[in-house]
């Protein structure tokens, strides 16, 4: 681990909008951002449902807070795991979700995709890199 | 070892604030060190200085203020999950124009920079939720 930099990994289990948890957890990882660590995201279990485009919030009353991911590669936060497991056992493919993408600065600022599809046990190596796991 | 603690449900429905409360007491009993217990999601509820439990149910925020005034702890509530669920400081009570305050001696209130911080400084950090 060099000086202070450590990897963080935010784990987030849960739909968007029954519960505060993903919305408690964009807020920690927009404000862990001032903080220049290594960044990553984990989506799992309902968590993948967080990712999906064309949210649409207005007849229940909830802020749709689904754009703020596509801002996050502004943060230098590029790097979202998405389980494909919890994708299939939700009906789930790459093509439901939002394109996140990031501008790599050390590549020309060429747009790239943020998300990384990554299989269960791919999962769990990701989990064992981290120095800091919070679990949403 | 140093540990940062993370408590993140509610007290009372949930065992989590219980539960970080007994894993503090035994780490410091055997010689760790405890840096900071940072309170989010419903877990800033535990904080409040109005609850009335039963006499022969455990109080859980006197347990917390207790400790923290034993092993000068600090206990930190996220400012952010806080206001919006209704937990105010003096300060913030003064501040927002609302006529009572209700965090507990031994809590301070503070932002989620405080949550980052102390994962950096510690050597664990430890999540007690849902």
């Amino acid at each position: 681990m060099s000086e202070d930099i450590k990897k963080f990994l935010y784990v987030n289990r849960k739909a968007p909008y029954g519960t505060i948890f993903a919305q408690e957890a964009l807020e920690v990882v927009l404000i862990g951002a001032a903080f220049d660590q290594d960044v990553s995201l984990a989506f799992l279990d309902d968590g993948v449902f967080q990712l999906t485009k064309g949210q649409d919030t207005k007849e229940v009353g909830l802020k749709n807070f689904s754009p703020t991911f596509n801002a996050l590669g502004d943060y230098e936060v590029t790097k979202f795991y998405v389980e494909q497991e919890s994708l299939d056992e939700r009906g789930l493919t790459l093509d439901d979700l939002q394109d996140v993408q990031y501008e790599d600065e050390d590549d020309d600022y060429n747009e790239k995709p943020s998300i990384i599809v990554v299989s269960r046990s791919q999962m769990a190596d990701v989990m064992a890199d981290q120095d800091v796991v919070l679990s949403f | 070892m140093k540990f940062g603690i993370v408590v993140s449900a509610g007290p009372y429905t949930y065992e989590a604030s219980d539960s970080a409360f007994n894993f503090i007491k035994a780490a410091i009993a055997k010689g760790h060190e405890v840096s900071r217990v940072f309170f989010y999601h419903d877990g800033v509820n535990v904080a409040t200085r109005l609850s009335i439990p039963p006499q022969d149910d455990r109080q859980i925020q006197q347990q917390w203020t207790d400790l923290a005034k034993e092993h000068d702890l600090d206990l930190v509530v996220c400012i952010a999950a806080a206001q919006r669920r209704g937990m105010l400081d003096k300060n913030e009570a003064d501040r927002q124009g609302k006529d009572a305050d209700n965090i507990a001696e031994g809590f301070r209130i503070s932002g989620l920079g405080q949550l980052i911080e102390m994962s950096i400084q510690a050597d664990r950090t430890i999540t007690f939720g849902d």
